[in-house]
């Protein structure tokens, strides 16, 4: 009895994933091939639903997108070659991965900056206080010889 | 010195606080055509009121032109469509059609219903020219020199208020120009 409820909602649940694959269909002689489709269509941007690839946008201009990389792959264009044609129509913009060039290096460098910045804040932090501790001791004379007692496991001092 | 140091977090914010402010306001669904500057890509289409008719990117030499990209499956393309009957016989601007990803007998259709604001209507059903021209949504309107480069790309109606501050004067300047 409870068959018929089962399938029912194995077939929903698995209904959106063949919509999505039956989308659109691309013949590719090897895997590495598909892959690279894959990855170069997960690295362009949709210019009409600007969060989303063209991977998973469902909007026209992305299928033209899409189609447009099979076509010149098939043709055997080379990523660079595929990419620039898209930022030429569309700018750079579609790129989800920007070039590295005067415009954007302060993009990519600004993590190395930070991350080099950090590290001289925390050496200039760590030389003052090294500097600091050699000049003056926090602890007095008395309380020295106590605590150097103390580390010695002699418990006399701490009656 | 160390004083002026205690300002650093103040100062980062505020920095900070200036460049996103400039960024509030500004549509980013408005991009910048990557063609500024370019010819328009070279096409071989058919006129739309004449099956037989081939165009090309010539119908763009010697006068300054809007190159307004529409279909009759796109609501906004209706919405704008009375302004740019304005524009053409009171404004007297040249205006090139593109009629993209569409029908050509709907397309006929509703010129003759509306009005035709085209002095040349060029038919594109796959959406070749518009791909070229990185049309991501219609309507969207260009303004072509007379030397058939694209010196700027309205994406959106064109209304009244957008014809007089955003194209009129890019159109005046390359209008002195010939």
């Amino acid at each position: 009895m409870w068959r018929p409820v089962f399938a029912w909602l194995l077939l929903m649940a698995i209904a959106p994933i063949s919509a999505a694959d039956a989308r659109d269909v691309y013949g590719f002689d090897t895997q590495a091939q598909e892959q690279r489709f894959q990855t170069l269509i997960s690295e362009l941007r949709c210019p009409k639903c600007q969060n989303q690839n063209i991977a998973d946008s469902n909007a026209p201009i992305s299928k033209d997108m899409r189609d447009e990389v099979y076509r010149m792959m098939s043709d055997g264009a080379s990523n660079e070659e595929i990419v620039g044609a898209l930022v030429d129509r569309f700018g750079e913009f579609v790129r989800y991965k920007p070039e590295v060039d005067s415009r954007t290096i302060l993009l990519w460098a600004t993590p190395a900056i930070v991350v080099l910045g950090g590290l001289m804040v925390v050496a200039g932090i760590v030389i003052r206080s090294r500097r600091a501790g050699q000049n003056e001791s926090p602890l007095t004379d008395e309380e020295r010889a106590r605590a150097s007692a103390m580390l010695d496991g002699d418990d006399s001092s701490r009656t | 010195m160390k004083r002026l140091l205690l300002f650093t977090p103040l100062i980062l914010a505020v920095v900070l606080g200036v460049v996103l402010f400039a960024g509030i306001g500004k549509d980013p669904n408005k991009l910048e055509s990557a063609l500024i500057g370019k010819p328009v890509p070279e096409f071989l289409l058919t006129d739309l009121h004449n099956e037989s008719r081939e165009l090309s990117s010539e119908v763009f030499e010697g006068q300054v032109s809007l190159l307004n990209v529409w279909g009759t499956w796109c609501p906004a393309c209706r919405d704008e469509h009375g302004d740019l009957v304005w524009l053409a016989e009171e404004k007297g601007v040249r205006i090139v059609g593109l009629n993209y990803k569409d029908n050509r007998d709907d397309a006929l259709v509703w010129l003759d219903r509306l009005g035709d604001p085209y002095q040349v209507s060029i038919y594109d059903p796959r959406g070749s020219l518009g791909f070229d021209l990185g049309v991501y949504g219609a309507p969207e309107t260009y303004v072509i020199d007379a030397d058939g480069i694209v010196r700027y790309r309205h994406v959106g109606v064109v209304n009244e208020k957008v014809w007089e501050q955003d194209i009129k004067p890019i159109v005046d300047r390359f209008r002195e120009k010939i």
